[in-house]
Formats: structure tokens, sequence, C-alpha cells
């Protein structure tokens, strides 16, 4: 007996003739270079794609609902699993929009340790896609050396909060703990290698011919398709267009430290590739600025890690041990949660992949009333629609690898 | 008495009130604080109603008519300067006013500049597509579709974009419980084993911290293990630990020399 709901077994990727001679090649979502599980239909004349139609929503966890039903802390390890590549960043942009929602400044030391962490971060994903790109295009060599690089960056992060991958790192209104004794020396060993590192990077691909062939001129996105398309971070400056929010409209310490932006008018693969190279410079150069500030504020006995806001924020630990009302104080934030303000905001961050923003609506309750979740990928997955047809089905693989998406961001 | 829980909105409420709070508000100052914000309104007053529009968060926020909204949005990308649509989705207010409000965040990096352009269209009615302004419109009305199932006129596709094309329901509504509603307990196991099997299987469980005791199907009782299906009782003898590595547990034998056949001659 057939049923007409069953799921019937199918084969995979199978392509097939029509009339006109075109074929459908199914593309994923199990294809180890869809980055996660993007499915992508493609028609194909030859080996040209002539449509491409990207279908996504296989990682759809519905963070927006469960944020509508979370108080404002308990949703802050979600961010995590959104871009699990960077979850600090994640961490950090929630952080941040809820702060200018209640309207908090953030004590010196905290705002430097975030930087760091958001730093090392940006640092770790440009790694990690540099590491996967290269394994898709063929270079295994640059796999491996970048995940070395890699594994360093997370050592880091783990003396700081003992996770790697899903960091909970950030507060609302702080940090929860101060830099382990020894960790600004080891970055700075770390700091001091990575020059060398990346070059053994851009020698084994700036001029190797297959890497050349498979980046120049492939995947051309043009500033207006950028712009229309919602694209940030790389995607953006690779097309021409200098906008960094670091640079344009500063948060945390980014006024205070110098860097560059680093632009390209050429809008193709490589040009993203040296972007990402190029970024990977200016975050050390950050690092190395901020690991001074960190110095900075032990001089100055500046020691407070988390803001004081009674009314949203527990007080430290060592209050809540020994005074009556900052225990009852805590007692109301765990069980019931903060009360923000009634009001919105539209908070945005530069993450590694792009702008990453929060608009949260509160109606002066525990929940949000609405959260919604600007992430980068989502439209950097979009543009496949328009950026794929022209090109042929070795590309496609080059052109998801530089779009640098993360399914956990694009579906949420 | 038991206590009355509204239809209207499931989600999760907080269970301590006190009825004498009252919520303080995040500031709004007046567009005319701002230069480039008071002449960008007026630009837009100059040729559509404008029913409410101040800075919060250091962001101009618009309210314009629904109707007015790809005009308003053509006229902000192209007079004033605002190259990009950063985001778009909606918010349900249908329990209180029987409407959704629509908002689109709009950033200019000429004038390092972002404003919010709100309209409320009411529970059946359906918005104007952006999309031929702004490409990234496609996705996000797309998903506001799906979420929200606010129907998008000239949109190019309008299809689900997160959820399966199948799936019934609108998630994001308040009316929508947090762990699935009926369809969605029986979608997947329909979809995999067919109606048929519903007795067999059940619904499926969305509560993922949900632990039954009794459950000797779904909860591994390590160190008491019990055949598939039995009622445990709770007296259950204690079983072992074992591995394999202590040949406790058969799985697969180990390599032995003495039993395997080497080959030596690869072209045998």
């Amino acid at each position: 007996m057939q049923h007409q709901n069953r799921l019937r077994p199918f084969f995979e990727n199978i392509t097939f003739d029509r009339d006109d001679n075109e074929m459908i090649l199914n593309f994923g979502p199990q294809h180890p270079s869809a980055h996660g599980q993007l499915r992508l239909m493609l028609h194909l004349q030859q080996e040209m794609i002539t449509k491409a139609h990207p279908d996504i929503g296989y990682l759809h966890r519905g963070m927006e609902k469960m944020a509508e039903n979370m108080i404002y802390n308990e949703f802050m390890p979600t961010t995590d699993r959104m871009d699990y590549i960077a979850s600090s960043s994640n961490n950090y942009g929630f952080a941040l929009a809820v702060e200018k929602l209640i309207g908090l400044e953030v004590p010196r030391r905290a705002k430097v340790i975030r930087m760091l962490l958001l730093e090392i971060n940006r640092l770790m994903s440009h790694l990690f896609w540099l590491a996967t790109t290269a394994l898709d295009i063929g270079a295994m060599t640059v796999f491996l050396f970048a995940f070395r690089e890699r594994e360093y960056l997370m050592d880091l992060i783990e003396d700081y909060c003992g996770a790697r991958l899903t960091h909970a790192a950030i507060r609302i209104g702080g940090v929860p703990l101060d830099l382990p004794d020894n960790f600004i020396a080891d970055m700075r060993r770390f700091l001091d290698k990575l020059p060398e590192n990346i070059k053994d990077y851009e020698d084994l691909l700036d001029t190797n011919r297959i890497w050349r062939m498979r980046m120049e001129d492939v995947g051309v996105v043009s500033k207006e398709m950028a712009l229309s398309w919602g694209c940030t971070g790389p995607m953006l400056r690779a097309s021409g267009v200098a906008w960094d929010i670091r640079k344009e409209e500063p948060y945390e310490l980014y006024s205070e430290v110098e860097f560059k932006v680093p632009v390209s008018d050429k809008g193709d693969n490589f040009a993203r590739y040296r972007i990402y190279m190029e970024e990977m410079r200016q975050s050390a150069h950050i690092l190395y600025q901020v690991a001074d500030m960190y110095e900075e504020t032990i001089k100055n006995n500046q020691t407070d890690l988390m803001a004081h806001a009674p009314k949203y924020i527990s007080a430290p630990k060592i209050d809540i041990m020994t005074q009556n009302y900052s225990l009852m104080q805590h007692f109301v934030l765990v069980t019931q949660g903060m009360r923000p303000p009634v009001g919105e905001v539209y908070i945005p961050t530069e993450s590694p992949k792009g702008e990453l923003g929060f608009y949260i609506n509160s109606q002066g309750g525990p929940y949000p009333y609405r959260l919604k979740l600007r992430a980068p990928s989502f439209w950097h997955t979009g543009i496949l629609t328009d950026l794929l047809p022209g090109h042929y089905i070795p590309d496609v693989v080059s052109i998801i690898g530089t779009t640098n998406i993360v399914f956990g961001e694009v579906d949420r | 008495m038991r206590a009355y829980t509204p239809k209207d909105d499931v989600q999760a409420k907080s269970y301590y009130t006190d009825r004498f709070y009252v919520s303080p508000q995040v500031a709004k100052q007046d567009v005319s604080s701002d230069e480039v914000f008071a002449a960008d309104l007026e630009a837009i007053k100059a040729k559509f109603e404008v029913l409410e529009a101040y800075i919060q968060v250091e962001q101009m926020v618009v309210y314009i008519n629904a109707k007015d909204n790809v005009d308003v949005i053509k006229l902000v990308k192209e007079e004033l300067d605002y190259t990009q649509l950063s985001e778009m989705s909606a918010i349900d207010w249908i329990a209180k006013s029987g409407q959704f409000e629509i908002f689109y965040q709009m950033l200019s990096m000429g004038k390092r500049k972002r404003i919010r352009i709100k309209c409320f269209i009411g529970k059946d009615e359906a918005i104007n597509s952006v999309e031929k302004l702004f490409r990234s419109a496609d996705w996000s009305e797309r998903e506001m579709y799906d979420m929200f199932g606010i129907e998008v006129n000239n949109h190019p596709f309008l299809k689900r974009i997160l959820m399966p094309y199948d799936w019934e329901g609108y998630p994001l509504l308040k009316t929508y419980p947090l762990e699935g509603d009926e369809f969605a307990a029986w979608y997947e196991v329909d979809k995999i084993y067919g109606k048929e099997a519903r007795d067999i299987i059940g619904p499926e469980i969305r509560d993922t911290a949900r632990v039954d005791r009794y459950d000797s199907e779904r909860f591994g009782r390590l160190g008491h293990e019990v055949p598939k299906g039995t009622k445990i009782t709770g007296n259950e003898p204690k079983t072992p630990l074992a591995y394999q590595e202590e040949g406790g547990v058969f799985m697969i034998d180990r390599f032995d020399e003495e039993k395997s056949v080497i080959i030596t001659d690869r072209n045998r």
C-alpha cells in the first residue's frame, strides 16, 4: 500500500535531462563544501549554471522564538550557536544591544577584555575560513597549517573561559572573569609568530597557479549588487565599499586603537581572500595595542569587571555572599530576570562575517517582546541566487568558500 | 480558581508582576535635535504623511502609512542616500490591536546614519514588496512571510524559506507555542513513517528537558539496562559495566595474528 504523505527514497545529487537539455543538479545539503547545511538547486546548460536556487533552513532552531521565551541572560548561551566559529562576537553583539537598551556603561577593564576576545575571535574565524576554503580548493597543507594556529587561539580562549567553541564569555554589563595570569604573555608569543605563519600561507597560495585560476575573476560581486543585497564585512569591502563598523561607527574601544581597513575594488574571490589575509594582520596589530591597554588598567588599578547597576546586573560575588540586599537583588535577577525599559534598539557590530545586528523590542517585561537577529551570512547566501548564474560547477565551491557563510547564523 | 491564561499570546509570561511597577522608557529625542535627521524627515514629510517621528538610541524612527512603504523607501534610497536595507521584519501586535508592525532598518554609509521606517498593517492585509529597490528584501520578505504569514504583493517568489514548504502555521506568531502545535508534533512521524505509524511511535516531544523515569526506551539506564519495552519496577538488578577492551562486550574481534591470514604478495 502506498501512502501519499510518506517520504519516498530518492537518490541524492541525481541529474536528469529535460526536453531543452537543461539539467538540474542538487548540490547539498550534505555536500562537504556546502559549509554546513546548504542545498543548492542548480540549473545547468552543459557545465554552466543558468539558474541557482539556494534552499536554507536545515539548521533552523527558531532562535528568535526562543528569545521571546527566555530572560535576557538566559539567551546569552544561545547566541553562541549562531556563528559558532566566532561565538564571542555573537555574545558581544547581544550584550551590547541590551546594554544600549538599558543605558549601561561598562567598566574599562571589561571593555579591554572584550576587545581581546573579539579580535581573537576574528582571527579564529578568518583562520578557519582560510583552512576550509583552501581545503575545498584542494590545498590540504594550508588547512593543516591554519588549523594549527587556530588551535593556539582556542587554547587561549580555553584558558580564559574553559570553552573552546561555544564560549559564552561575555555578560550583559561586562565580563565574568579577569584574564588568567599567563594570558597576555601567551597571546604575545602567538602574535609574534603570526606574521611568519601568514607569510607561510601566502607563499603557498599567492603564486599558486591552481589557487589563482580558481580565485581570480571568479564570483565578481559589483558594488551595486553588494549594496543591494545587504552585503557587509569582507564581502562588501572586496567590492569597493570602505565600510567597517569598527571604524565608521566605533563601539567599545575601537576609536582608541589604530588599524587600517583593507578595501579592494575587484570584487572577485581573490580580492576577498586578500582582504581576509590583511584583516588578520590588522587584528594582530589591534591585539598588541589592546594588550598594552590591559596592562595600563592594571597599573591604574581599574579592577571592575561588571557594571554597577543593581536594577539590572547582579552585584559582585563577594557582595552577594556578605550583604543581604545584594543577595536579594541577585535572587530576583536570577529567578525573574532583569526588566529593561520599554523601547527598541537596533545595534550593529562588525562580526568577522559582517554586520551582526540585534534588534530588540522590549515592552518592559523580563522577556524581549521581539528579537530579530540580523546575521550577515543570511544575505551572503541569498546573493548566490544572482552570483552563480554564468559560472561553472567548480566555481560554485570556491564562491561558497569565499562568501564565508556559516549555517548556524543563516538559519538561526 | 485556575489562573486565566490568554489564548492570543502563549509566550512565556513573567510569573511575578508588581501591580504598581511603572516601566521606565528608553529616552526619545525630538528629531530637530539632529540636523541630518531633521533634513531627512523634512524631505519625507514634503511628499508623504508621517504619523510619528523621533530619535531613539541615535537612530531615527519614522512611522508612515503602509500604502506608502515602497514610495517612501524609494525616496529614502534615491534622494536621501540610504543605500542599504540592513534588515526588515515584523512584530506581532495582534493580541493588542489586531495589527502587524513592519520595520525597515536602513543605513546611509555617506551620512553614517541609520533610520528605521515603520508601518502598521491589519491582520489580514498584505504589504507591497520593496524587492525591486533592494534585492536583500527578497529573502527578508520571504522570511517574514514564513514566520508571520504576512502576504507580500509583487514578490517574485513568495515561498517559505526556513520552514519546510508543506509546513502549517506561522512560528513567530504570539499564538504559536514555543514547543510547536499539534501539526508540529506529528509532522516528522507522518513524513518518515506514515500516518498509520502514529500509534506505534507517538507524537514528537519537543520539550528537550523532559525526562520520563518510567520510559525504558528513550532513556539510557546506565548500569541498570533492561530489554526494550520492559516495564520498570525500580527493583532491577544492577548490570555490571563492561568494556570491550576488557573482553566484556562482544562487538568486534580483536586482531589476532595467529588466526589471521597475512597477505604479502600484492598481486596475488
